[in-house]
């Protein structure tokens, strides 16, 4: 019987109505109680005990995209290093996009990804399923076996699913075994040979651009397409207002759909490509202020669910070339805490749904038992210091990849302490 | 505007775009320019400024024109030009842009006149070298020797660029040209108007500081320069215009939409033409309003001015970087 006892924390999960000061006890990978009055008269002999010494223990990081490169890219991540990374930002469960090489579109590449996240033991992995063979966009996978395998749901990753035929059939087929659709919202033919955002700034920089109407087209195909299959839809890393409001309009017609967003999306906007800069190039690319502004809006009100890392390693390779043929994507395990938390420090978002965004609302998506500070809720637990200032050094992170156009921000919370299935798993250094 | 530009100079170790650039920085470059004009016209056309001195080109793109005109204005001014083209898709494949920057700069050229066919290339590549750099065209981007010999030429012609009233014609949305010009002519007192189809035209461009029009007799009212671009053939059967027959009906210069300028209005165009695409033979020949030799022969004379100024820049740098070396 493993036991590990915190004490001396603040326990917050607000969706539990829980924000008190206290202990907790976790047994065998679960929480077997917490409370101010637990440990009142000291933690009994033979028990790991972590001195929390106040600061903020909450339910473990639930991150539902990011690409972990293994298979195939080991050079730019692997699962252990993400592992690591995932750690020390206090996320502990990971879902992973099905782009790796081979795709993840067969039941061997999920149940061993799933083995390799158990062998690290870092954090919780689970894969996404590849929507379609290949991530080609053309045949279904065989979702039914993929999911009994453990695939929580089928994408084809950073490709949009852009036939509506195949989508539509992608739909109905996962809707027979209510498997959950996420889809990378943006309609090829208008975002191709886009780089960055459409507007002023690209036309400045003589860069092909991408209208905001290449995410928002595609969403609202889906939403027709979600509405007549009555599929569980997912619109990953939403990042245009007419985006948000066309979720927020599905949602209040009823329709089972959600999306998230990543911090780029809400900490960063388009000037931020500077000179061209390819940190600073994504996919979706970062949008107008406005853009962002409704993104955060969307967050706050909760029409934006969740929030994810969209962790995206590449290498200087990949990065140190012409904008326009540089890879998109940047990291975001260890950055995911401190930005979300500076949503909060601005105002701009209620804590609670802050917490919300990256633990219980994407457990409830994907159906997952985590993001919970709850007696018999798996022991995944983040120690923050939720108002100590330090400043993002990328030279300091555990992805393989450096590639964060945050480097040098200086944020303010800091995860201290990360505890998996009630192992204590990151302890920062500092 | 003459005496403040000599004053100040050009201080920049690179000519990277004619965006950010200040009006006298711009007239600098422009009066060194003239000095050449005449030399060039002369019999006895070599120098010998740049003795001494390497200068790369270095062509990721094919461009017969602009790289012979870059080779001859280093060789006027008495440096050692070699031209390199680099096939950009074979590049893809293997060495990167920065290995080949690095390479290149290993062998301590003094300046590399760069084109390349993707935006901001150059300015990625400046970054990684010890000489002087100067833009010959990045893929959407900036042309910045177009824009200075188009403006030179112009005032040759015209005395002041102030006030004139400059009409852009044609395919702005993939046009480096324009975007420099542009950036120039808004800097040092033009106004500027573009005239092309929707689909040829990039968003926002409005807030680039032109007038956007959509219709050519309307674009070409009252303008002092009509200057015409060059349609790639690709975008003419049905991708960006129908096709040549309609895009030259309604865009393509002749004397009947031409009427509507200023009689002394002027016709240019960075070359080369598509003749009956984007205009008519006959104003493409006109020798009392059409400046587009006259622009070919400016070119040689703007490269040497921008070899020379951004080679003394580099040698003065490096002379004080060996001064601070000392103890």
């Amino acid at each position: 019987m493993s036991r590990l006892a915190l004490v001396n924390a603040r326990l917050l999960d607000p969706a539990a109505g829980r924000d008190q000061p206290g202990g907790l006890l976790a047994i065998d990978g679960r929480i077997a109680d917490l409370g101010p009055a637990l440990f009142a008269d000291g933690v009994p002999d033979g028990i790991e005990t972590v001195d929390c010494r106040g600061m903020t223990l909450i339910p473990g990081l639930v991150d539902m995209r990011a690409q972990l490169r293994e298979p195939g890219a080991e050079h730019l991540e692997n699962m252990a290093t993400a592992s690591q990374a995932a750690a020390a930002g206090g996320v502990t469960t990971i879902v992973c996009l099905p782009n790796t090489d081979p795709p993840i579109d067969d039941v061997a590449l999920v149940e061993f990804v799933r083995r390799r996240g158990r062998e690290i033991g870092l954090a919780n992995i689970h894969p996404y399923g590849a929507a379609t063979k290949g991530l080609a966009g053309k045949e279904l996978t065989e979702m039914g076996m993929l999911a009994a395998a453990g695939a929580v749901g089928f994408t084809d990753a950073t490709h949009a699913i852009a036939n509506a035929g195949i989508m539509r059939r992608a739909m109905s087929y996962a809707r027979t075994f209510d498997l959950l659709i996420v889809q990378h919202p943006e309609e090829p033919a208008l975002s191709h040979p886009g780089g960055m955002n459409e507007g002023e700034i690209a036309t400045r920089l003589g860069l092909p651009g991408i209208p905001a109407a290449a995410e928002i087209v595609l969403l609202e195909r889906d939403l027709r397409l979600a509405e007549l299959t009555g599929v569980r839809y997912h619109a990953g890393h939403v990042s245009t207002a007419g985006a948000v409001e066309a979720i927020r309009a599905a949602k209040a017609r009823g329709l089972p759909v959600s999306c998230d967003t990543a911090p780029p999306y809400f900490a960063l906007n388009e000037t931020a490509v500077g000179e061209y800069r390819t940190f600073a190039k994504l996919s979706p690319p970062l949008r107008s202020d406005g853009d962002r502004r409704a993104v955060v809006a969307g967050i706050a009100d909760g029409t934006i669910d969740a929030i994810a890392s969209d962790h995206a390693p590449h290498d200087q390779d990949s990065k140190r070339l012409p904008f326009s043929s540089a890879a998109s994507g940047v990291i975001g395990l260890e950055t995911l805490l401190p930005l979300v938390l500076e949503l909060v420090h601005q105002g701009d978002v209620r804590l609670d749904r802050a917490l919300d965004a990256v633990g219980r609302a994407p457990a409830r998506i994907l159906g997952l038992d985590c993001g919970r500070l709850e007696i018999g809720a798996p022991a995944d637990l983040a120690l923050v210091d939720m108002d100590r200032p330090w400043r993002i050094a990328v030279d300091r992170f555990r992805s393989k990849s450096k590639n964060s156009p945050f480097d040098g921000r200086p944020v303010q919370g800091r995860t201290m302490l990360t505890v998996l299935g009630g192992r204590v798993v990151h302890r920062a250094e500092d | 505007m003459s005496a403040l530009a000599a004053a100040l100079g050009y201080p920049h170790r690179h000519l990277l775009g004619i965006e950010g650039l200040s009006a006298g920085e711009i007239a600098h470059l422009i009066d060194r320019s003239e000095e050449f004009v005449a030399r060039n016209q002369g019999s006895e056309k070599k120098g010998g400024s740049l003795r001494g001195r390497t200068i790369i080109n270095l062509f990721f793109e094919n461009s017969t024109r602009t790289r012979t005109s870059f080779e001859l204005a280093g060789k006027r001014l008495g440096g050692d030009v070699i031209n390199m083209s680099v096939e950009y898709s074979s590049m893809k494949k293997g060495e990167t842009l920065i290995d080949t920057a690095m390479t290149l700069n290993a062998m301590n050229p003094d300046v590399l006149c760069v084109r390349h066919p993707e935006s901001g290339a150059v300015k990625l590549l400046s970054d990684k070298v010890n000489c002087a750099v100067i833009n010959a065209g990045d893929g959407t981007h900036e042309h910045p020797t177009q824009a200075l010999l188009d403006a030179l030429t112009i005032r040759r012609r015209k005395g002041d660029l102030r006030g004139l009233v400059v009409a852009i014609c044609g395919d702005i949305l993939h046009s480096r040209v324009a975007r420099s010009n542009i950036a120039l002519l808004n800097t040092m007192g033009a106004r500027v108007r573009v005239v092309a189809p929707r689909t040829l035209l990039p968003t926002a461009i409005e807030r680039l500081g032109v007038e956007v029009f959509h219709d050519m007799k309307r674009g070409l009212a009252n303008a002092d320069i009509v200057m015409m671009l060059r349609l790639q053939t690709e975008r003419m059967s049905g991708s960006f215009v129908p096709s040549v027959r309609e895009y030259y009906h309604f865009y393509g210069l002749d004397y009947a939409k031409l009427a509507v300028a200023k009689p002394d209005a002027l016709i240019m165009h960075p070359g080369p033409m598509n003749r009956g695409v984007e205009i008519d033979s006959e104003v493409a020949d006109d020798i009392d309003r059409s400046l587009i030799r006259h622009q070919v022969e400016m070119g040689v004379a703007v490269r040497m001015a921008c070899l020379e100024v951004l080679a003394d820049n580099l040698a003065r740098s490096n002379s004080g970087n060996a001064a601070e070396a000392r103890p």
